[in-house]
């Protein structure tokens, strides 16, 4: 009889990781489709680019380097699909191709490919894109479904914020301190990035990563709490403890990158407490940058700062050994 | 019956596999008595010194006879589980890949019993220091898969004092129901094994642990425990590796274990069901330890709790659940979690053999490694608290030394992390070859 031998455990879970990147794409599909329905075709156009190249590169780069093409495992098309979600739909759609090309080639796959980028590629990409075209990245148009179509580039809440903020210092004359309401910005009814607007698009999303198992809820949960606290510390017009956490919260691409881009399990720490760490400092970083910082939009740059110190916080946070007790106590 | 907080442990995994862990096939299957024509009975069946094979070809031998000797304090004596003729004393292959010494007899079905066994009494009445010889001489030896010979656990190293003895119901193993079996249909032989182990070791506390996935065992053993001195059944949550000795330990008294230290160390003592059950059997009766109850599931036609004589051959346990239900790819014999692959379905079924598992071609299927992504679902699922792909990553590289100081010495080789790998990394194995290297390189 001829058997086969293995070592234990011969049972596994149905856990994989083309299931995780497929049940990432799902869940950012309600956000997608909403940004669809508020920002027209252009933005399915944006989202087809953006997926169809991280694909592409990811197939052309490791064929060309004779290496196993792993475009199945889906976490190129999710990657892809982050990066258009990223970028607003004004821009011109080269610029999302170029995001793909840049986060699946330079981020991701110059470094080792899946699991062993140590930042976030398209967080990277939407940094790089920023850097490289601001007028392109910051093309913000009002949603055109709620009849506010003619404003061209519009201020998107927190530049609202900015200015207006920045207005009491100044001259109140130049600047149009436009104010969002909390049911406009829960909607989407605002100007922003194709995937960041809707929040109740994106809490969904959440929700199902939550029950599929795919991330708890520690990350999102802190990072958020940790923005509205230092926000509401520091973010007050009239000193301290006087700012408005539930705007802060419900602005920009804050619940977006918390629930999305944070969570990336590549770039953040291993163990809980690694990740409570990171949280609280993705959180105060969003809230200084946009409290002093000279640009108004703070979730990108923490999000990528606190990868960075990702590999510092696994060094020095380990997991709690069972039975490191004295002996006979 | 009292409801009883339940208690559990850090870290673990729920094996859901073909629902219910494998486990509805046979939970409800009455334990069944089956004799097979020939029994191999390995000299090596507990951990230790094997013992020393005191018959030969052409003799005969009768149920209960000393056919293997303990020549060793850390050796148990082997006794024949039928009577009849000797018709080989040879190596035979056995789990591992092992060679053992084996006495193949041939059942002449008269089932004569050897002379002179007689039981010693009730467990509450008999003389306290005849008990652990009596468990020597019994050949007993853990039966939840260790095989640790149980009259060693028993003898207290000088200056340990023990407090508590957990009988181990938790059976978290995935198909296996050996246990819970015993429990329904056995209990009162558990509590006087217990109570015969409190006696001897003058142990105040004896608990029984079960999981609540069992109401119906926890039931059971909870009324034979009534009115017993001492006796108290604990409810755990239901979690795999519940049942791993360290884990039963922080569940149900709270202390852990020291790293590299024994249960003893902290006053436990953890033995599994099955051994109190043949403890009982070695006082009461004076019977040594002959046969098991040994679950056989998976792909065979009739799914069954068997209760076979010690020796009995994978094969001759198959055709008494009616053979293989599909063409058979794998056997595990444990369970799914930490059992062993035979190599053929030639080898016995030993003192420590609690589960057959026959696979098909679909479940034995080898999935591909692919590159780790963080997730750490390892460390968290990990209940020595070790941090598996780092480890894997360190092992890579062949840094042994790297991988002991990130403390692979206290892995449990639970398999949890591999389980839970999406990846489908074999996390477990690799801990298995660095603490075998890391044994090595210390001797």
């Amino acid at each position: 009889m001829k058997l086969k031998v293995s070592t234990a455990p011969h049972v596994h879970s149905k856990n994989s990781v083309e299931r995780i990147m497929l049940d990432v794409i799902i869940a950012l599909l309600p956000t997608a489709a909403v940004g669809v329905y508020l920002f027209g075709y252009m933005a399915g156009l944006h989202i087809i680019v953006g997926v169809a190249s991280a694909v592409l590169a990811e197939y052309a780069w490791q064929k060309l380097n004779k290496k196993t093409v792993t475009i199945s495992d889906f976490s190129a098309a999710l990657t892809g699909f982050l990066v258009a979600l990223n970028v607003p739909v004004n821009a011109p759609v080269w610029i999302t191709f170029i995001g793909s090309v840049v986060a699946i080639i330079m981020v991701k796959q110059l470094f080792g490919g899946i699991g062993d980028n140590f930042l976030n590629p398209a967080l990277t990409a939407r940094a790089i894109l920023l850097a490289s075209w601001p007028t392109h990245m910051n093309a913000f148009t009002s949603p055109s479904m709620f009849g506010t179509v003619d404003a061209v580039s519009a201020a998107t809440p927190l530049t609202a914020n900015y200015v207006s903020g920045a207005s009491d210092a100044a001259s109140s004359a130049t600047s149009v301190a436009v104010n969002y309401s909390y049911t406009d910005l829960l909607l989407g009814n605002i100007p922003g990035t194709i995937g960041e607007v809707c929040k109740i698009a994106i809490l969904i999303g959440f929700v199902y990563l939550l029950i599929r198992g795919v991330i708890t809820w520690h990350i999102p949960v802190i990072m958020v709490g940790a923005v509205a606290l230092f926000t509401w510390v520091l973010g007050g017009n009239e000193g301290v403890f006087t700012g408005d956490p539930l705007y802060a919260v419900l602005s920009g691409g804050l619940l977006f990158g918390a629930v999305f881009m944070a969570t990336d399990y590549t770039t953040n720490p291993m163990t809980r407490k690694g990740e409570v760490i990171y949280a609280v400092g993705c959180g105060l970083i969003v809230a200084l940058i946009r409290e002093y910082g000279s640009y108004h939009e703070g979730v990108t740059y923490a999000i990528l700062i606190m990868n960075i110190v990702t590999p510092l916080l696994d060094k020095y946070i380990a997991p709690k050994l069972y039975g490191r007790v004295k002996k006979n106590a | 019956m009292l409801i009883l907080p339940k208690s559990s442990f850090k870290g673990g995994v729920h094996p859901l596999h073909n629902a219910g862990e494998g486990k509805t096939q046979t939970k409800g299957v009455p334990i069944k008595k089956y004799t097979p024509d020939t029994v191999a009975i390995p000299m090596a069946m507990h951990l230790g010194v094997p013992a020393t094979p005191i018959v030969k070809k052409g003799d005969t031998v009768l149920v209960g006879q000393v056919i293997g000797e303990a020549q060793h304090p850390r050796s148990l004596a082997v006794h024949s589980s039928v009577s009849g003729e000797v018709i080989a004393v040879e190596e035979r292959m056995q789990l591992g890949a092992t060679p053992s010494t084996c006495v193949v007899i041939r059942n002449d079905f008269c089932d004569t019993w050897v002379d002179g066994i007689k039981g010693f009494g009730n467990v509450e009445e008999v003389d306290q220091s005849v008990i652990i010889p009596a468990i020597r001489d019994a050949g007993i030896c853990g039966m939840g898969g260790a095989c640790f010979p149980t009259h060693v656990k028993l003898t207290l190293p000088a200056g340990k004092v023990c407090d508590t003895i957990i009988l181990n119901g938790s059976e978290c193993e995935t198909y296996m129901t050996c246990d819970h079996r015993l429990m329904l249909e056995r209990p009162l032989k558990i509590i006087d094994g217990l109570r015969a182990c409190m006696r001897a070791l003058g142990v105040e506390r004896g608990v029984v642990a079960i999981e609540d996935n069992k109401p119906d065992a926890i039931r059971a053993i909870a009324d034979a425990a009534k009115g017993r001195k001492g006796v108290e059944v604990q409810v755990l949550k239901t979690k795999y590796p519940q049942g791993s000795e360290k884990q039963i330990i922080k569940a149900v008294t709270g202390k852990e274990v020291p790293s590299g230290g024994l249960p003893i160390d902290i006053g436990a003592i953890v033995m599994n069901v099955a051994t109190a059950a043949a403890i009982a059997d070695a006082i009461v009766d004076g019977k040594p330890l002959i046969d098991r109850i040994t679950t056989v599931t998976g792909h065979v036609a009739v799914p069954s709790n068997l209760e076979v004589p010690i020796g009995t051959m994978i094969q001759d346990a198959i055709t008494a659940c009616d053979g293989y239900g599909d063409t058979p790819c794998k056997i595990i014999m444990g369970g799914g979690m930490t059992g062993l692959c035979a190599h053929d379905d030639t080898i016995s079924i030993a003192k420590g053999s609690g589960g057959i598992v026959v696979l098909n071609e679909k479940e034995a299927k080898l999935m591909e490694e692919g590159p780790c992504i963080r997730c750490a679902r390892c460390v968290s699922t990990c209940p020595a608290g070790l941090n598996p792909c780092l480890i894997r990553k360190l092992c890579d590289n062949e840094d042994y030394e790297g991988a002991k100081r990130e403390n692979v010495m206290d892995c449990l080789l639970c398999g949890c992390c591999t389980y839970a790998c999406p990846a489908h990394r074999f996390l477990t194995a690799t801990c298995k070859i660095a603490k075998e290297r890391i044994a090595k390189m210390r001797r």
